[in-house]
């Protein structure tokens, strides 16, 4: 009798197809071949439905975050949609104050998607996972026809436990408190646009799309006491301020000068017509704490590889309108408002 | 960055400011208009407003392209992509404006519309060069700066012949706007809106020089001064003003010689008028019919002129009745005078054009300056606090 034979999945040139997300042969291949493989550990490995996991910590909450990736391009200076999905949902779980744990990946993938870029997003997401010491435990692939997708959509959902009596939200900033990042912002959105509008800028600029939990370890380690921390992701540090302003009932004033913002990235906003505050960051971090803990937090920021460009942009205000206020360069002031639908270059 | 830094510099901008101050006469006051949206963009943007002394008052003026487009001309584009099932183009804060039956071409997009953003009028002479089995339609917009592209890629299509390709014209003039807004009842007869002075436009007067704003200076005594959209143009520019008013001067003078001069881009004026030609009549939003204000494609390149290809049909159709945005435009209102303002016209759901573009008057008092009505000494600056900040 002939062994079971099954000619290996074409990782050069061949293309998904509606087969692959049928629950069959093509579909156990797709994930043996190249997600099991990629993202090997011993939960996937067991290729049951679900993960059994142990329990965290006496004391020890869990968090639970979930994000979904339709970022096109899917490759740009920087990273690709696999590390921006293992990054983006790292490190919502890392904000809360988490040490994430697990995450979990549900694909959708086009008909027609040829495989050999689906194994460089699985290679570059199973890299993310593994640096950032956070396995991919279980998943899920579906299959649409051609022209209903986007190519690949990757959704991840990250378990974290959060250590006993530590205590961060959004709601919890207060009239005083200092107002910090970690870095020079815009960079992925800019990297995105550039990309995808095939705008073609003298230097090119990469993406920041890095996980952070490590940077919020030394943080929280220096200031135990942080009261806010998140990842300013679309709409960049002016809707993220604003969201925090809303959810603590509280304004915030921020100094211009202060915030930083690399070179490049303003003078491509410069060329779009565009603000460098509501662009993505895939990479950094804003912190609200006791504005005496500042400075130790600013130290254990920029003593860590992904902080070192951190600052103290502004302080929390108490304001009934929640207004996010910015005194400029030029010594004026002006609202620094959500951002209001797509970010739309001007006309002239 | 170098060369943008410079003309941003906050140290210039506070010596700026006290010589303004010591230069504006306490007992008068200074009413300027400035055109352009750019001018109002950068003083929203930077808090200029914040460094004037109160008795110098800026006017936004109508010089933002996509405030003045009227309803009926974003209707025609919607109509040509759902009826003709052409791919429209057009720059990206078009899309939000607001056009009949509660539609923008944003949301005729999401119902089913092939329309599209470009960055510039060659990216779309592109597209159709790329598909010639797609009809391509740019919806162009703009003052005098963005016509020379436009005519631009005319000459390409008529050049390739390109079958697929057409252009649906909405190029509108600095001057006419202008002198409208000097013969309005409200400056002229009634004196509602005091108007002491111009800031004359930037980008547009690389392209038309600073000799047209000299029947201004001359007819009406008005002084203009033509700045940089840079935020210490604009306040050099209104130091300017100050010191023409207070000498009893009408002059147009120029801030901006680094790009500037007295008869602009001549071989651009050159191409524009070989494709171009004055319309009789056009509509603006907010100022309604203005002779001789806008431009049409001329006969020879009628096979890419979208109205003549298509057989357009234009309707005029009225702003929403609550809407301040033509009084806004005029100088007579300010965002802050209109009911809808902030309640139910909001960026997010604009119900007049002022409010869709970031030049836009309303636009930029919601984005940059609505805290200054809930400030307690509503309208004038309250010093920010301030800030310790690590070195």
């Amino acid at each position: 009798m002939k062994p079971d034979y099954v000619r290996p999945l074409d990782l050069r040139q061949g293309r998904i197809d509606l087969n692959h997300g049928a629950g069959g042969r093509a579909m156990t291949q797709l994930i043996e071949e190249l997600f099991a493989r990629a993202l090997a550990n011993d939960y996937l490995g067991q290729g049951d439905d679900g993960a059994v996991l142990p329990a965290p910590a006496p004391g020890e909450r869990l968090v639970l975050a979930t994000d979904a990736h339709v970022v096109s391009p899917l490759f740009f200076p920087g990273g690709d949609i696999g590390a921006l999905a293992v990054h983006g949902t790292i490190n919502d779980v890392a904000v809360m104050g988490a040490r994430p744990l697990y995450l979990t990946a549900s694909f959708i993938l086009e008909e027609g998607f040829p495989l050999a870029d689906l194994a460089r997003i699985v290679h570059s997401m199973a890299a993310a996972a593994h640096a950032a010491g956070v396995p991919v435990v279980t998943g899920d692939t579906k299959v649409v026809e051609q022209g209903k997708g986007d190519g690949v959509f990757i959704s991840t959902t990250g378990l974290g436990a959060l250590p006993a009596g530590r205590k961060l939200g959004g709601a919890l900033a207060r009239p005083g408190d200092a107002v910090l990042v970690s870095g020079s912002l815009g960079e992925h959105g800019m990297a995105i646009l550039a990309q995808r509008e095939s705008l073609a800028f003298e230097s090119a600029i990469v993406s920041d799309s890095a996980a952070l939990h490590g940077l919020i370890d030394a943080l929280l380690a220096a200031v135990p006491g942080v009261r806010v921390l998140r990842d300013p992701t679309r709409g960049g540090l002016a809707t993220t301020l604003n969201e925090i302003a809303r959810q603590s009932g509280v304004g915030m004033q921020l100094d211009e000068a202060a915030i930083p913002v690399s070179a490049q990235v303003a003078a491509a906003c410069e060329l779009l017509g565009l603000d460098p505050l509501y662009l993505a960051n895939e990479g950094k971090l804003v912190a609200i704490c006791a504005p005496e803990d500042a400075e130790a937090a600013l130290a254990a920021l920029r003593a860590h590889p992904l902080g070192r460009a951190a600052a103290r942009i502004g302080e929390v205000t108490a304001d009934p309108q929640h207004f996010v206020q910015l005194r400029t360069t030029f010594g004026g002031q002006r609202l620094l408002d959500w951002l209001s639908g797509e970010p739309l270059p001007r006309i002239c | 960055m170098k060369y943008v830094d410079e003309f941003r510099d906050g140290t210039l901008a506070r010596g700026l400011a006290a010589a303004i101050r010591a230069e504006a006469d306490p007992a008068r006051r200074y009413a300027f208009m400035e055109f352009c949206g750019g001018h109002t963009h950068a003083i929203s943007r930077y808090g200029v407003t914040d460094l004037l002394p109160p008795n110098v008052r800026m006017i936004h003026g109508p010089g933002c392209p996509v405030c003045v487009l009227p309803i009926g001309r974003i209707d025609l584009a919607i109509r040509l992509a759902f009826e003709r099932g052409v791919t429209v183009l057009t720059y990206g804060d078009c899309l939000r404006v607001p056009a009949s039956d509660g539609l923008s071409m944003l949301k005729a997009k999401a119902r089913g519309a092939d329309i599209r953003m470009v960055y510039s009028a060659a990216d779309a002479l592109a597209l159709a060069q790329r598909e010639p089995g797609r009809e391509v339609v740019f919806f162009a917009i703009g003052f005098e700066t963005t016509t020379p592209p436009t005519a631009l890629v005319l000459q390409q299509a008529r050049a390739l012949g390109l079958a697929n390709f057409s252009v649906l014209c909405n190029h509108v003039l600095t001057p006419s706007a202008i002198q409208t807004i000097l013969e309005s009842p409200e400056v002229r007869q009634f004196g509602t809106v005091p108007l002491d002075g111009f800031i004359g436009p930037a980008h547009v007067s690389t392209i038309i020089g600073s000799r047209p704003y000299e029947f201004f200076a001359e007819e009406y005594r008005k002084p203009v001064v033509i700045a940089g959209f840079e935020p210490l143009d604009v306040m050099q520019a209104i130091r300017m003003l100050i010191r023409q008013v207070n000498e009893g001067r009408a002059e147009v003078e120029n801030e901006f010689t680094r790009a500037v001069n007295r008869d602009g881009n001549l071989k651009a004026q050159a191409l524009v008028s070989e494709v171009f030609e004055l319309r009789r009549s056009f509509e603006w939003r907010g100022l309604g019919q203005v002779p001789y204000s806008a431009l049409r494609i001329r006969a020879p390149f009628a096979a890419w002129d979208a109205e003549v290809k298509f057989g357009l049909d234009y309707r005029s159709v009225p702003d929403h009745k609550a809407c301040e945005c033509g009084a806004i435009l005029r100088g007579v209102k300010r965002p802050s005078d209109c009911r809808l303002f902030a309640t139910v016209c909001t960026p997010e759901n604009p119900m007049g054009s002022c409010m869709v573009s970031s030049e836009g008057a309303c636009a930029a008092h919601y984005n940059y300056g609505r805290f200054r009505d809930h400030a307690p000494d509503n309208g004038r600056s309250t010093p920010p606090a301030t800030i310790r900040l690590a070195s």
